[in-house]
């Protein structure tokens, strides 16, 4: 398979890849290397993860990163409420100590944890790292080690290595810098926001109910709405939404109405000073530049 | 702007050249290690490497780590691979890394080996003038230049021993208020259910002895930066008493003295003798009591030094009057930089001090809104003092 084939694929799942990211994908899957996202949020980043999963027909396993995330949330954590439970069984059957610990601390007690459930798969899934930037330096160190051996160790159960190798993918918003060694162990791919063809091509694949010349409106408005000043730039999910809203208000040309067209922007304006600063002249000039 | 390296026609094969492009990469900046070429071999064996542009592709995803390099890639592919069909006709000697490195390790603004090696000193560091500019015309102060004045005039071992002190106690003050993670513990918020439980079976199941968990304290690491252009040479003398404490106090903590550059000085003030390492640091800041860059300083700091040292749990002292002959936007730039890396941003003015004082001076106004904490400072008293303001951090 080549990456123009995968491209082919992804578009099949309804998501248009650029040549970049395709080429970049091609080789996390070919080279079993991780791949890292990085992007402003609303680029895709996630939702590739969603349909290489989708396309290769495996489970997407998702661990969404925050702060404070650890071991426990991440990779995997006893039961102990089980546990507790089956202690207090054992003593009325009159169980000895060392059974019953052979037995709470065996796999069927394990809760598993997006990371050892990932390792821990019979077909390889695609495991999606999301945001890792907002987890802790602590936690990327402790991925990296878990990317390099694919195996976990818990203490009471030994070494639980892979069963089969994830297709990794990170993506990051680039809130913090992340550290050279991961970023080192992985592929890199910056996502920027598609350019017309490409927005077109998704709002197709996404949206088939929308006109060709409305479709091409919508997002020569968007495009030129990015180049404005914006605290939140809208992504392509909000390019959807919009021509989502616009569709249940069945508007066949932006240009007609513009109090219409500014109830719209909802959709894509998320801040207040956002809102304030495409005035309904604004919006209406935009649109008609976009036609 | 790229050195431009192209490859070799009598190099031997695709190997050696990919080894060369690395290298090229190497050159112009890009972290990469051995690794990287073996993986970029088999990146090309994986597509259909004939084409230049998967090529180019395929190198890219391998090759970059953050944006700035991506942006920067294609150039760096082009002067390699793209010069139009010309090729170099002698051999590039691909065994050169551990000799460029100590070439280029203080002017290479990675800050790879520049720190380690200590030779940032050398006078064509930086962007290639001789900063010789502007010594002491920066306000009208009445000091004369201290211009290759040695340092120890300015610091009496006594205040190093009560600097240090004042540094150990603002290293307690500014504990970070807690790890995300738990640790067992006597006293905790939570039960420790692992523990509870392995204890429990001792007793038959009954978990008679609860063990709790918390978070623990974990320490902040400091970073100064300590202005010591004309304009500051008044309070130098408090200032690098109270760097030369802090290194002696807190063996995590990092320093730097700027006027028109940037100098660490980390490793020479850990010298065990207290006065020597006054002594090393004044053959280092040479130009002290000259003018000041401050955002341009600040800047290479956030490019190199910052990238390895300063992380969310760093908290970087910046100590300056904020008197910038630079540009101020620079300093804006160069601190949001900064805070990007998660750390703390504690800006320590000793005209703060002075009644009425403003930050009209147009760099502080500028650095303004990305501090954490903007404070004053002049005397060893005042630092001491600010154990308390710094706490709530």
């Amino acid at each position: 398979m080549t990456w123009t084939d995968l491209k082919t694929t992804l578009a099949g799942e309804g998501y248009v890849a650029s040549d970049d990211l395709a080429v970049a994908l091609h080789l996390a899957l070919s080279l079993g290397r991780p791949l890292l996202l990085e992007g402003a949020a609303g680029v895709g980043k996630t939702e590739v993860a969603r349909a290489l999963a989708h396309a290769r027909d495996t489970r997407l396993i998702r661990l969404q990163c925050y702060e404070g995330l650890d071991a426990a949330q991440a990779i995997y954590e006893w039961n102990y409420q089980r546990q507790l439970l089956t202690i207090r069984a054992a003593a009325e059957h009159g169980e000895t100590g060392k059974a019953v610990e052979d037995r709470i601390f065996s796999r069927d007690f394990l809760l598993e944890r997006p990371l050892l459930a990932a390792i821990s798969q019979a077909t390889p899934p695609v495991l999606l790292i999301d945001e890792i930037d907002r987890a802790d330096e602590e936690f990327e160190a402790y991925l990296l080690e878990i990317l390099s051996d694919f195996q976990v160790s818990i203490p009471e159960l030994g070494t639980i290595t892979a069963t089969t190798r994830p297709i990794v993918i990170l993506t990051s918003n680039g809130t913090r810098d992340l550290s050279d060694a991961l970023r080192r162990r992985c592929l890199y791919t910056y996502v920027d926001y598609p350019d017309r063809a490409t927005e077109l091509a998704i709002l197709k694949a996404r949206s088939p109910e929308v006109e060709a010349r409305l479709a091409d409106q919508i997002v020569g408005f968007v495009q030129k709405l990015r180049e404005e000043d914006l605290e939140k730039v809208p992504g392509i999910a909000e390019m959807l939404d919009f021509a989502a809203a616009l569709m249940g208000l069945s508007i066949a040309d932006l240009t007609a109405d513009p109090a219409v067209l500014q109830s719209t922007l909802t959709t894509l304006l998320k801040t207040k000073s956002d809102q304030a600063q495409i005035t309904p002249e604004i919006a209406g000039r935009i649109a008609g530049r976009a036609a | 702007m790229s050195r431009v390296t192209k490859f070799a026609g009598r190099d031997p094969g695709p190997s050696a050249r990919v080894a060369g492009f690395i290298a090229h990469l190497r050159d112009n900046g890009l972290r990469l290690g051995v690794a990287e070429a073996d993986v970029a071999m088999s990146a090309l064996a994986a597509l259909n490497a004939i084409h230049p542009d998967d090529s180019r592709r395929a190198l890219r995803a391998v090759c970059t780590g953050c944006k700035e390099e991506a942006a920067r890639f294609d150039d760096l592919f082009d002067s390699y691979w793209m010069d139009m069909g010309r090729v170099r006709q002698k051999v590039v000697p691909t065994l050169k890394s551990p000799a460029s490195d100590d070439v280029h390790s203080s002017r290479d603004a990675k800050g790879q080996d520049a720190g380690a090696s200590g030779s940032v000193t050398a006078p064509d560091a930086g962007d290639g003038d001789a900063d010789s500019d502007g010594t002491g015309k920066l306000i009208a102060t009445q000091q004369r230049n201290l211009n290759r004045r040695d340092l120890r005039d300015l610091v009496r071992p006594e205040e190093i021993a009560a600097a240090e002190e004042v540094a150990r106690r603002i290293g307690a003050a500014l504990r970070d208020t807690g790890s995300r993670r738990r640790i067992a513990a006597r006293k905790g918020d939570q039960l420790h259910f692992r523990k509870t439980i392995r204890h429990s079976l001792a007793t038959g199941g009954e978990p008679l002895r609860l063990v709790r968990k918390k978070r623990p304290d974990r320490t902040r690491k400091i970073v100064a930066l300590c202005d010591v252009s004309g304009s500051m040479s008044v309070y130098a003398q408090v200032f690098l008493a109270f760097l030369a404490g802090l290194m002696r106090a807190d063996t995590a903590a990092d320093a730097y003295l700027f006027h028109t550059r940037l100098v660490r000085i980390t490793e020479a003030l850990r010298d065990k003798d207290a006065m020597r390492a006054i002594g090393r640091m004044s053959l280092m800041a040479d130009g002290f009591g000259g003018g000041s860059r401050i955002g341009p300083s600040l800047m290479r700091f956030a490019d190199t030094y910052a990238k390895r040292f300063v992380d969310g749990r760093s908290v970087v002292m910046i100590l300056s009057d904020g008197y910038d002959t630079a540009d101020p936007l620079i300093i804006a730039q160069a601190l949001s930089k900064l805070r990007k890396r998660g750390c703390k941003v504690i800006w320590l003015n000793p005209l703060k001090g002075w009644t009425d004082y403003a930050p009209v001076a147009a760099g502080m106004a500028a650095a303004l809104p990305h501090l954490d904490a903007f404070k004053a400072a002049n005397t060893l008293a005042d630092l001491a003092a600010l154990e308390q303001e710094l706490a709530p951090l």
